[in-house]
């Protein structure tokens, strides 16, 4: 199953050059706002156009055009009653819109809670049963169902932001927003903090992937159980190193909550929040000196440990699938 | 007292003058020699000083600028560090925004009102050299916290909690809020200024209804100061109460709301671009009409845009915060709003069209920035009709879309008319004007640059890239974007670069031979001027009185207009009516001083150094910048020398008291500024207590009724009645004045503390929760109300007992007697919230 799924991802990664663009939606939300946007760029520059040639025209025009403009009546015409016409029209257009997207839709397909932290994302997962599924970084849907997102911050604000899908919504201390999309078709779109975080907010990024609704069940299903066991010089690296004072494996003994779960690390395209791809190599490198690519996230340098240990460790992580 | 009434024949002055008439005036109004310069009070001076200073934190915030682009080049770039970006992209908002646009307007009102008005000089020659300096100290330091590394890092913006301290602990946050805080007071002391100024000092004849339109933009741009500049002066001093003393007024968890920022903040910044954006508009209604030969088409209909710009900018903003999951009800109201906002400019660029057609444009290197102007403005406007569609903005809010929308309108709003402004006004001031042939090199290297830089940021951001980033990854197809914003951003430093090379080739300011009309302007700042402006105030009767009215630029070089020389011996302007322009008094202004210098230094040094947790040598700053404050004002208040002769039969007194004189309406203003603080507060408070009710405590809770601390305001009023009655009768002599004020001064601050201690005594305590800050917070706004009455009562027994205070010369009691209404007002207004508005709703 795993190979079918690394399979029907291929042919979409070649599309990543537009996996952050509200010009290309793939979400019936950012659809609506894309048509909205392409109906605004139109009409601005037939506009500007018409502007530019009236400034020309009465600079330079044929005397008849210049006493056609020089009247006070025509500033009445172009600079009011053409703008108030104009301007109703839009601003019914864009309340229609809102309106449609405020709209309160049926029961959701999946409810997922959005953490937002400096600089990286908490996901949990609710489940029919009651249970959560922890994650980080990434956060998987089911394709052409609705889902319903709870935003928070545990620190300051940051909005949450996947233009392929959707608007953005700010993610304030104190307060819950709640944002509704659904993704059209398969794929993997990217997102990114919007709201100035601090430090490395530049690389506060996550992926929606959005997969079938049988995939997407799943998937849910078998996130919700124990990692697997392992029992390697990483693993026990892992729990001598303290590591799990912050980090959650559900099923071992580290049950840290300050960083991201790590139960199913390995199965997760990047780590550092969409900073780096997922490679053991990676891994290392992050373990070693995270301040280096974050500086000032919580995570502590670990460069003291051995190349070798630094490696089993990895390994180890790599392997939580 | 009534107005003069104006003559119709001839003109007010005959020939020949005396011969002793226009040196006097020119060594009356001469500008000190040497380092002695710095003493210098005169509108051109200060003007020179300011639009330089003004001019150098462009720069220097177009290097920080450059840096950020060179920066973004590339993907993934190590040019700066993290930590170093967002220092620099903070301190480029914030150096561009509070030290360059803001200030920079404000200098040209300074340089060029009071020409263009027929007045000698603007009315408080020292408190708009005061502000000048509080500027130009306070911001050099706070740019040069950049070289240290302890400049702010949260955004120019500077949103809670990541500006709290639990997430900024370093002083760059402090250095921010009380740096900005203070020059933001700079800004309003020259709002003060140039308000009356405008108002009181125009030119005999020149009724509002002919006065220049860069005027009126000045005189909404110095109000639209008034009131929304004290929002965010209420901001700063909350989140600094946050961070020095733990008052929770941000933080949710103890029953703040981070939104609440949001909202002072944007009810000052919204306007804040219009602010910028307003006069630099008025700059190019005077430029349009001269370059086109031609009165400004629709005149009427501009003035009335440019106020209904103002009323508007205060109605929308909310549109800086649609993703911050408002209501949708809300959302559409200031989606409207954002949207009526873009009528009038419209109406001012059809306008300006109308007059390139009405006349006949000269295609010079203002008329190219004015041209280069509308382009980009347009294209910002529209953009703007874009952002203000709710779902539109809930994709671009926060991506380089807005950031190539707001420079649009910025830079194409404020930056080209004021290089349109550069080459026009130049020839006034200048014994040579700037080079066309240069200005239009440096125009187009601008047009372009500016274009390349910034319109690729309009798909980079629609591509989904966010702004504020110090590094972006490849492959999202941001990459080409930036390195042509990035080679536009250079290519527009070249073209500012070529217009240093002009100002360095060809600007030589002078205070008497200035390179004059050569555009053939209609308005007054083209008359021949020296350091006292023209030589005889012009009596004006039309809109371009240069144009219609004949030989006008000779007859007031000789002399012929009214006050030709220096009746009373000092330097002395004419004080005119507000709508009609009648002359009412001549007031007597005063010159060359270093006390407003001392005054400014320490103030800014208070402020600095508190930053930097100095607290002792921080208030022994305080109190010198007092000392300094109150040895400049002694000065202030020349006793009456009778009336004087000004020209054509009129004889105007040289004293005015109540609201003849215009102290009495800088008192007003500076009563509506500290009444627009307190909406603030009162609008935080409500706000606050509408999102955690449940801080609030009960009815049995509270302590009781305030009746004391109501008894002592009302007792302090009638104290000051009969102060002022004793003044006015002269029964009781001076001690009786001295006593009613004291007493009423003790009244006064006894209310203060029986206000908030009652609190206290209960329990209640600011840093517990927001409610315990809000209710605190009150006393300490009273507090500072206060202390000016106590400072300015001090001031005033000094005064009588120098015999510098009497029946007669009682413009400081006038002066007093106002900022203690408003006190006694705001003090019972404060009761009423904070005792009687807990009791109202009963607690959560």
């Amino acid at each position: 199953m795993k190979a079918r799924f690394a399979f029907c991802l291929l042919p979409l990664l070649a599309a990543c050059g537009q996996s952050q663009s509200a010009l290309h939606p793939a979400g019936e939300e950012a659809a609506r706002i894309h048509l909205l946007s392409l109906t605004l760029f139109g009409g601005a520059a037939i506009i500007l156009l018409l502007v530019a040639l009236a400034a020309w025209l009465a600079i330079r025009g044929p005397e008849g055009a210049r006493t056609v403009l020089r009247a006070p009546r025509m500033v009445v015409l172009a600079g009011i009653a053409v703008p108030v016409v104009t301007l109703s029209a839009l601003l019914t257009y864009g309340l229609w819109v809102m309106a449609k997207s405020s709209a309160p839709g049926g029961a959701p397909a999946a409810r997922i809670v959005v953490t937002a932290e400096q600089w990286w994302w908490r996901v949990s997962y609710a489940r029919a049963d009651g249970a959560a599924v922890e994650s980080a970084n990434e956060i998987r849907i089911p394709v052409g169902r609705e889902v319903e997102l709870e935003l928070h911050s545990g620190d300051v604000i940051h909005s949450f932001w996947v233009p392929a899908l959707a608007g953005k919504l700010d993610m304030i201390p104190g307060r819950t927003h709640r944002l509704r999309l659904s993704a059209a078709r398969p794929g993997i779109y990217r997102g990114q903090c919007a709201e100035y975080c601090g430090g490395a907010h530049a690389w506060m990024a996550f992926e929606v992937i959005a997969m079938p609704g049988a995939e997407f069940a799943a998937w849910l299903a078998a996130a919700a159980m124990p990692a697997p066991a392992a029992a390697g010089r990483g693993a026990a690296l892992f729990q001598a190193t303290g590591c799990g004072a912050c980090h959650r494996i559900a099923g071992t003994a580290a049950t840290g909550t300050i960083g991201p779960d790590l139960t199913r690390v390995g199965a997760r395209r990047f780590i550092g929040a969409a900073m780096l791809p997922q490679t053991p190599e990676n891994l290392s490198r992050f373990i070693a000196d995270a301040q280096h690519f974050k500086p000032g996230a919580g995570m502590p340098p670990f460069g003291f440990l051995a190349d070798a240990d630094l490696a089993a460790l990895s390994a180890y992580l790599s392997g939580l699938r | 007292m009534t107005d003069a009434s104006l003559p119709s024949g001839p003109l007010p002055n005959a020939l020949p003058r005396p011969a002793e008439e226009l040196p006097q005036l020119k060594r009356i109004w001469a500008t000190p020699g040497g380092w002695r310069i710095l003493s210098a009070v005169n509108n051109t001076v200060i003007g020179y000083f300011y639009i330089g200073t003004a001019f150098l934190f462009f720069l220097l915030a177009g290097i920080l600028g450059l840096l950020m682009r060179t920066q973004l080049a590339v993907p993934q770039n190590t040019f700066l560090s993290q930590e170093t970006y967002n220092q620099v992209f903070t301190m480029h908002g914030t150096v561009m925004m509070f030290l360059f646009a803001v200030p920079v307007v404000e200098a040209l009102g300074v340089l060029l009102l009071p020409q263009m008005l027929g007045a000698r000089d603007l009315p408080f020659p020292r408190l708009g050299a005061f502000a000048f300096w509080a500027y130009f100290i306070g911001g050099l330091v706070f740019f040069s916290t950049l070289f240290f590394d302890l400049a702010p890092s949260g955004g120019w913006f500077m949103y809670p909690p990541l500006t709290s301290t639990a997430y900024s602990p370093g002083i760059g946050a402090d250095f921010w809020l009380l740096g900005i805080g203070f020059i933001e007071i700079s800004a309003i002391a020259g709002a003060i200024e140039i308000i009356v100024g405008v108002l009181r000092t125009r030119a005999p004849g020149m009724t509002l209804d002919k006065m220049p339109v860069f005027a009126w933009t000045m005189l909404i741009f110095a109000g639209m100061i008034v009131f929304a500049f004290p929002a965010v002066i209420l901001a700063t001093f909350l989140l600094e109460l946050e961070r020095a003393f733990g008052w929770p007024f941000f933080i949710a968890a103890k029953g703040g709301d981070p939104l609440l920022w949001q909202h002072l903040f944007w009810f000052f910044g919204h306007p804040e671009v219009y602010i910028i954006f307003l006069p630099a508009a008025g700059m190019l209604s005077m430029i349009v009409p001269t370059m086109a030969g031609t009165p400004l088409i629709a005149h009427r209909m501009i003035v009335v845009a440019l106020i209904a710009t103002g009323f508007f900018s205060f109605g929308l903003w909310v549109h800086h915060m649609f993703t911050t999951g408002i209501p949708t009800m809300s959302l559409g109201f200031f989606s409207a709003a954002s949207m009526a906002v873009s009528i009038p400019s419209g109406i001012q660029v059809f306008a300006w069209i109308a007059t390139f057609a009405a006349g006949r444009l000269k295609v010079t290197a203002a008329s190219l920035f004015a041209l280069g102007f509308l382009a980009i403005f347009t294209l910002g406007g529209l953009t703007g009709v874009m952002v203000a569609m709710v779902p539109f903005d809930w994709q671009v809010h926060d991506t380089y879309f807005v950031v190539a929308h707001f420079h649009y309108v910025l830079v194409g709003g404020m930056v080209f008319p004021m290089f349109a402004g550069f080459y026009y006004w130049t020839p006034a001031f200048s014994r040579k004007p700037l080079s066309e042939r240069l200005g239009k090199w440096a125009f187009w290297l601008i047009f372009i640059g500016f274009n390349t830089t910034f319109f690729p940021m309009h798909l980079a951001g629609l591509l989904g890239m966010p702004r504020r980033v110090y590094t972006y990854p490849a492959g999202l197809g941001w990459d080409g974007y930036n390195l042509a914003s990035t080679i536009g951003a250079f290519m527009l430093a070249s073209g500012v670069a070529v217009f240093l090379l002009d100002l360095i080739r060809n600007m030589r300011l002078t205070n008497g031979t200035p390179a004059g009309n050569i555009w053939n302007a209609g308005t007054l700042e083209w008359l021949p001027n020296g350091v006292y402006s023209a030589r005889s105030v012009p009596l004006v009767s039309s809109r371009y009185p240069l144009w219609e009215q004949p030989g006008l630029a000779v007859a007031v070089e000789e002399g012929r207009h009214y006050l030709p020389g220096t009746p009373t011996g000092r330097r002395e302007t004419l004080v005119t009516s507000p709508v009609e322009a009648r002359p009412q008094f001549l007031m007597r202004l005063p010159g060359p001083g270093w006390a407003h210098l001392f005054a400014a230094a320490f103030t800014a040094a208070f402020f600095l150094l508190l930053t930097a947790k100095l607290v002792t040598i921080a208030l022994v700053c305080g109190v010198l910048a007092v000392v300094m404050m109150v040895a400049w004002m002694w000065d202030a208040d020349p006793a009456p020398a009778g009336d004087m002769d000004i020209g054509g039969g009129l004889r105007v007194p040289t004293y005015a008291t109540g609201a003849l004189s215009p102290s009495w309406w800088a008192m007003v203003v500076v009563m509506l500024v500290a009444g627009a603080l307190y909406l603030s507060y009162i609008f935080a408070y409500l706000f606050i207590w509408t999102v955690a009710p449940q801080g609030w405590p009960s009815a049995t809770q509270m302590p009781a009724p305030p009746w004391l601390a109501a008894g002592l305001l009302i007792a302090s009023g009638l104290l000051l009645a009969a102060a002022h009655a004793a003044l006015r009768s002269g029964r009781g002599g001076r001690m009786v004045v001295a006593a009613g004020l004291l007493l009423g001064c003790a009244a006064l601050s006894g209310a203060l503390l029986m206000g908030g201690l009652p609190f206290w005594q209960r329990g209640f305590r600011p840093d517990a929760n927001a409610f315990g800050a809000l209710t605190f917070t009150a006393s300490l706004l009273q507090l500072q109300i206060v202390a000016g009455v106590v400072v300015i009562s001090l001031f005033a027994c000094a005064r009588l007992i120098a015999g510098r205070l009497d029946a007669a010369r009682r413009v400081v009691l006038d002066n007093l007697s106002l900022l203690w209404v408003y006190a006694i007002a705001q003090g019972l207004i404060g009761l009423l919230l904070t005792h009687g508005f807990p009791r109202l709703v009963g607690g959560g």
